[in-house]
């Protein structure tokens, strides 16, 4: 090889690796670009579809493990703190729990939560051994002998025990609910309080909405809409008519610093923001869930092709925001319980709905001959009426519209949905049994499950051990 | 890990040094407090305030005037929380607020050789030992330093005595209490106070 031959050898190379330099370092940076070239692994399902956001948890580029736990926290956090999260942080914080720290760091999520590592993720994006518990509770048998035969791999999904969430399992509450029929006596869904708490929702724009019943005189939209028959008869029929909500509340963006609050200002088609001037909680649930979680990053809207569910492939393109269940104007909260959904999702679980009596129920409470709250569509599971905190001070019963929220471990929807119809031993048996998941609950439980039988002996030892003192009651024990 | 010992300007004038100058600390034109004189006024306030508490409005509600419970699981009994929790949220709440403030560093807990809850059983050896003689030694406080997870402490024990009707009733008729004979006035556990010291 001559110097001539070898001079070109080093410029090209010197050329491509500056092209390739060029491309890796405009790919990062630019805000457009796929980013997935930089995995070093999958992302997990419950993060798969920000793959394109990788500043969503590595908010700083030379952050260390405290910037990704704050990520964590600022998607996570609110939802590790109402449902009571029975190993909060601050347990561990305590300085007397040093050792347990040292044999598994419970104060950072990704011990138990590492991102990219598919080959080892497995429900619930857990990359610990199925048997974690047994870092800490490895006595568990000497203060409780009735697990001493029990393995550290069942007591998770098994009806059992929830890591973060114990709400609906904790032992004072199996006994509170022990011997209950698998129908309870009353079967409804608590009432939604939107309407009835208005008056305390501080920042509801009731100054330039009041709270009034509008007519077709008071319709305040640009003239070109203001005569369009059906958007106009559709709205009139909405509660929004009646309550108020004119069309500028929604087509003209309100009380922001640039906001053009006149008809200039029109706005033909408004995202969720829009909708989040008077429902401020449902956006930011429905942000919170995997359904708006691209919204929040500030990507594009999710389409059922990005969903790693089986989905009707003529939706696939459907871009996910309020409109997409709630069809505009009209705002059918009844279609956006179930047909909605139907539209998009075709996995076993959702295609046997029409066939079970849950549906059966929904059809009776849509034709009039049940009461409200005693159908059961898909939102009243899968998006339950919850009392949530919608400020410090404050709670009402909203419609969760993070519908991922208590989906997995499915224990989380015991007390959200299952309990308001059904006795605790029947939703529990019911819901570790996957051939009733899969035909959405049409038959009765086969699987059986101890819980209840050991909550069971628990309060036949109580009662033995307890005193006859009429304070025992005075103190709820 | 932040400063060892924390600047009590209200409590100057009662400076106090315990075991000698590693557990004093002077921080520039300040007046200072020890770590003893530190945790002594903070067991005083929650002490107080928890008393508050048991007297006024648990005892007050539920004892005397028979309108609410008191319950454990008060959200869903709907139901006041138990003096011991209110006391517990408290801990909570401070050591999450003092983790934003770079000069104040502290913990504490309540436990006791007879929990209900076994997680609040004395673990340490210092817990187990201050415990004991706070209930041995009626009147006297436990003050002695420890190291954990790497760090030093000064840890403080005092003891938490049955003051109302309440407290005596409930722990006597728990059914996972291993103690059922409380009487008003019995040393029934302790407050532990922890402040990280150098050296």
């Amino acid at each position: 090889m001559n110097i001539n031959e070898l001079t070109a050898k080093w410029l090209l190379w010197l050329v491509l690796t500056m092209i390739g330099a060029t491309w890796l370092g405009y790919t990062m940076y630019s805000d457009s670009t796929d980013k997935s070239i930089f995995m070093p692994g999958a992302l997990s399902p419950g993060h798969h579809q920000l793959e394109q956001s990788c500043d969503t948890c590595h908010a700083d580029s030379f952050g260390d493990g405290e910037v990704l736990q704050e990520t964590c926290i600022d998607c996570h956090g609110k939802d590790r703190v109402k449902p009571f999260d029975s190993h909060p942080s601050k347990k561990f914080k305590d300085p007397r729990n040093a050792d347990l720290l040292e044999k598994i760091d419970a104060l950072s999520c990704v011990t138990c939560h590492t991102e990219h590592r598919a080959e080892i993720t497995a429900k619930d994006g857990v990359t610990q051994p199925v048997d974690f518990c047994f870092y800490c509770h490895q006595d568990i048998a000497k203060d409780r002998p009735s697990h001493e035969s029990m393995g550290f791999e069942t007591c998770k999904d098994s009806g059992c025990h929830n890591f973060h969430n114990n709400r609906a399992l904790y032992t004072d509450y199996l006994i509170k609910h022990l011997n209950e029929s698998p129908m309870l006596s009353k079967m409804i869904l608590p009432e939604k309080e939107l309407v009835s708490t208005l008056d305390e929702v501080v920042d509801y724009p009731r100054e330039t909405f009041p709270v009034k019943q509008l007519v077709e005189v008071d319709i305040d939209a640009k003239e070109q809409s203001a005569s369009h028959e059906e958007i106009k008869s559709d709205w009139l029929e909405t509660s929004h008519a009646r309550s108020g909500v004119n069309c500028t509340a929604c087509h003209v963006a309100q009380q922001t610093e640039t906001s053009d609050e006149t008809l200039n200002g029109w706005d033909d088609k408004p995202d969720h923001s829009a909708c989040a001037s008077c429902h401020a909680v449902e956006v930011e649930r429905f942000t919170d869930g995997k359904h708006g979680m691209r919204l929040k990053q500030g990507l594009s809207p999710m389409t059922p092709a990005q969903s790693l569910l089986p989905m009707n492939s003529d939706a696939s393109h459907e871009q996910l925001n309020c409109n997409s269940c709630h069809d505009a104007h009209r705002f059918d909260v009844n279609e956006a319980a179930v047909e909605s959904c139907l539209g998009c999702h075709e996995d076993e679980h959702s295609l046997a709905y029409k066939k079970s009596s849950h549906y059966d129920l929904w059809q009776k409470e849509l034709s009039g001959e049940s009461e409200e709250g005693t159908g059961v569509s898909c939102a009243s599971c899968h998006m339950p009426r919850i009392d949530h905190d919608v400020s410090e001070w404050m709670s009402r019963t909203i419609v969760d519209h993070n519908q991922s929220a208590n989906l997995s471990p499915n224990t989380k929807m015991v007390r959200t949905s299952c309990q308001h119809c059904h006795g605790l031993e029947f939703t529990l048996d019911a819901l570790v049994d996957g051939k009733l998941i899969k035909n959405n609950f049409s038959t009765a439980p086969e699987k059986y499950i101890r819980t209840m039988d050991l909550a069971n002996q628990e309060n036949e030892r109580r009662k033995k051990s307890a005193s006859q003192d009429e304070d025992a009651d005075m103190f709820g024990f | 890990m932040k400063k060892s010992t924390q600047t009590f300007g209200m409590l100057a004038a009662a400076s106090i040094t315990l075991g000698g100058a590693s557990l004093a600390y002077a921080s520039g034109g300040d007046a200072t407090v020890s770590v003893k004189a530190m945790a002594d006024a903070l067991h005083l306030v929650m002490d107080s305030d928890r008393t508050v508490y048991t007297k006024k409005i648990v005892n007050r509600l539920v004892k005397k005037e028979k309108v609410i419970k008191a319950s454990e699981h008060f959200e869903d009994d709907k139901a006041l929380v138990l003096p011991a929790q209110m006391f517990r949220f408290g801990s909570e709440m401070a050591m999450k607020r003092a983790e934003k403030l770079d000069d104040v560093n502290f913990s504490y807990t309540l436990q006791s050789l007879w929990p209900i809850n076994k997680q609040n059983a004395p673990k340490t050896e210092a817990e187990k030992t201050g415990l004991k003689f706070v209930a041995d030694n009626k009147g006297k406080n436990y003050y002695t330093t420890e190291k954990l997870g790497g760090k030093n402490y000064f840890t403080a024990v005092y003891a938490d005595t049955g003051v109302a009707p309440v407290c005596v009733s409930c722990h006597n008729k728990h059914p996972d209490t291993p103690k059922k004979d409380f009487k008003i006035g019995d040393v029934m556990g302790g407050v532990v106070i922890r402040i990280p010291i150098e050296g």
